[in-house]
């Protein structure tokens, strides 16, 4: 193995050493955190960049790495491949700028914010790279024990209420995840997702509904994340609740359930999977309509930003599910570029909420929300005294005479983004999905019509919804105090807009690259024969 | 022993589902703590049930995998059990929070009479 092999499992162990070591340094050393946590993400990134050359040059494969080299399927085994790395180089970039922002002052509103954060992008990390189910468990788990301490971030009684239901919802579907697991496991005999895709294909009668129902149950793991109704009700108070930075972190995590989605109905239900083949499409199909339906009306019916931004997550996951459901390789392909380009928008959507609030002065009870401390911690009172003192500061910040039309032009770009219009990337990638459903309309009849229809108009929703806040925030506002915005604040932001600006420059390579990334994944067996031992694989293998 | 076991498996679920509706914070605890005894136990029986059968292969005598209990799912379980058991602190630790912080045990944090 050449060193730069080991390369795939660093995205796993960088924020976990990280985090660890952070453990073990006292409140007190804020600047040396800041700076651990910033480099870690930033090697992400350049982790996240380097795997994705090196899966995306011509003819290369998957990159499987075998943890203690033993051979799969017996063991753990982490897989790059390109749909692996474009999440990976997602996640580090929205990391990175929801830490830029969070160390404006979020990340002193509650201790250990700076180790959760770097937890959280372990898990999300671990969960895209995995190669087995069982893993894809553990990081799910990891991921979320971080969410919910990220979730708490702040404390204070509305934080706390959300919390328990969302921690109460997640450990009941960690539990419906097992079950599918252990279904998959005993009628298949084995978790490895690569030997998977090549046991489905003959699997026929009892145990063919067996698998079916493990998966289905498994599946509800992952509608639970993604928000699919009926079973996203969590999401919008859970994300309105969190702080800004932890609720733009979480528009990745609800992409984690999309991901394993995408990743198993290509593994192991693709058109080469035999009598499995196509199994839970309608109903992909069906969910992502209602789901998309219910993002719409909560986007109209939502009266502040931060439910916008939650209908939106809703809107999107549904979006992306309903594409899945079609099973077509240059749907997935304009759906991938859609999942890329929403969670960019919608990650700085939720940074624009504060700013552009404070703006219209509107967040004096909501910057009172946060109380004493849920726990007793290291100086839990010299923490809060310096947050207050801060927020006493934000009231001087630098002023910027243009922050209005900075903040009304990021919002304005945002909008576009989100509801899909030209000339950002979010027109692009709904243009992608419609013309891939218009080529493959014959065989997808009604429903493909409907899938149209619904994307489009949610578009005029997203359009309707966002415009609205914007007149009520940025224009109606006429007597406000002097706006500020810190460069902090404004940066990430920026930063994340120019993302999608890039995006749309960048189209042709972008879209050549997810267009090989929708065909490669449904080519399986490139993904199994990269990952499995070929010694092991006797030609015609029987269970 | 295939009847105890699923007996067993079922009257757990059945009632970790029943204290998870239930409105009380410590219900839905003890409630998750049941539902996650009824899931290892589930995992275990996926491996199929085998008596006094080891689950580590002997080096020396012949391999043959009929005498062997399946490893993975024990594997599964410890994992499981080890998770579900932090998941669990957590939950417990944000239960005496939300008390702390609304006065009541209610899971939406406010009493309301029907």
């Amino acid at each position: 193995m050449s060193p730069a092999d080991h390369l795939v499992i660093a995205p796993i162990l960088l924020p976990l050493l990280a985090a660890a070591f952070m453990l073990v340094l006292s409140e007190r050393r804020r600047w040396l955190k800041r700076l651990i946590s910033l480099a870690t993400l930033s090697a992400l990134a350049g982790v996240a960049i380097a795997l994705l050359t090196m899966v995306d040059a011509p003819g290369g494969a998957p990159l499987a790495y075998r943890l203690g080299n033993w051979p799969a399927p017996f063991a753990i085994t982490l897989v790059v491949d390109r749909l692996s790395a474009l999440m990976l180089l997602l996640s580090a970039s929205i990391g990175l700028c929801t830490l830029f922002y969070a160390l404006a002052r979020w990340d002193r509103a509650g201790p250990r914010f700076h180790p959760l954060f770097l937890l959280l992008t372990m898990g999300v990390n671990g969960a895209f790279l995995t190669g087995d189910l069982f893993n894809l468990f553990v990081f799910f788990e990891v991921m979320l024990a971080a969410s919910y301490g990220l979730a708490l971030h702040g404390s204070g009684v509305e934080r706390t209420k959300a919390s328990l239901h969302y921690v109460a919802i997640n450990i009941a579907t960690s539990l419906l995840f097992l079950i599918g697991i252990a279904l998959i496991y005993a009628v298949t005999g084995t978790l490895n997702m690569a030997d998977l895709a090549v046991r489905v294909p003959v699997l026929a009668g009892q145990e063919l509904v067996l698998l079916e129902s493990g998966a289905a149950i498994l599946s509800i793991a992952f509608f639970v994340k993604a928000g699919m109704w009926p079973l996203g009700f969590w999401l919008t108070p859970t994300y309105a609740a969190a702080a800004a930075p932890v609720a733009a972190t979480f528009a990745i995590m609800s992409k984690v359930g999309i991901y394993a989605i995408v990743r198993l109905s290509a593994l192991a239900f693709g058109p080469a999977s035999g009598l499995a083949a196509g199994f839970a499409n309608e109903w992909l199909m069906a969910g992502g309509l209602a789901t998309m339906a219910f993002g719409a009306i909560g986007m109209l019916a939502a009266s502040r930003l931060s439910g916008i931004g939650g209908s939106y997550i809703l809107l999107s996951s549904g979006t992306l599910l309903v594409a899945t459901g079609t099973g077509s390789a240059p749907v997935l392909a304009g759906a991938l570029l859609y999942l890329v380009s929403s969670t960019l928008g919608v990650c700085a959507m939720y940074l624009l909420i504060e700013p552009v609030e404070r703006a219209a002065d509107i967040d004096r009870e909501a910057a009172q929300r946060q109380s004493e401390p849920v726990f007793e911690d290291d100086e839990p009172g010299l923490l809060m005294e310096e947050y207050e003192a801060e927020e006493e500061e934000d009231e001087i910040g630098i002023v910027i005479p243009a922050t209005i039309a900075l903040l009304g032009s990021a919002f304005i770009f945002c909008a576009l983004l989100m509801a899909g219009l030209p000339p950002l990337s979010g027109f692009i990638a709904k243009f992608a999905i419609i013309d891939g459903m218009l080529s493959g309309l014959p065989a997808m009849g009604t429903g493909g019509w409907t899938a149209i229809a619904a994307i489009l108009l949610s578009g005029l929703a997203t359009l309707i919804a966002m415009t609205r806040a914007g007149i009520s925030l940025l224009w109606v506002p006429v007597d406000r105090p002097q706006a500020h915005l810190r460069v902090v604040e404004a940066m990430p932001i920026a930063l994340l807009l120019a993302l999608c600006l890039a995006l749309v420059i960048g189209a042709g390579p972008v879209t050549r690259y997810m267009k090989d990334t929708a065909a490669a994944l449904h080519d399986p067996g490139r993904y199994a024969g990269a990952v499995l031992d070929p010694a092991l694989q006797p030609p015609e293998r029987r269970r | 022993m295939e009847i105890i076991l699923s007996l067993a498996i079922g009257i757990i679920t059945a009632s970790g589902v029943w204290l998870l509706f239930r409105p009380r914070t410590f219900q839905l605890a003890i409630g998750l703590s049941l539902l996650s005894y009824a899931i290892n136990l589930f995992i275990l029986a996926m491996g199929r049930l085998k008596m006094d059968a080891p689950p580590v292969v002997d080096k020396v005598a012949e391999a043959n995998p009929a005498a062997f209990a399946d490893p993975v799912p024990q594997a599964l379980v410890l994992t499981a059990i080890v998770i579900s058991f932090a998941t669990t602190a957590l939950l417990l630790v944000l239960l005496l929070a939300a008390r702390g912080l609304t006065g009541t045990d209610h899971v939406d944090g406010t009493e309301k009479t029907p």
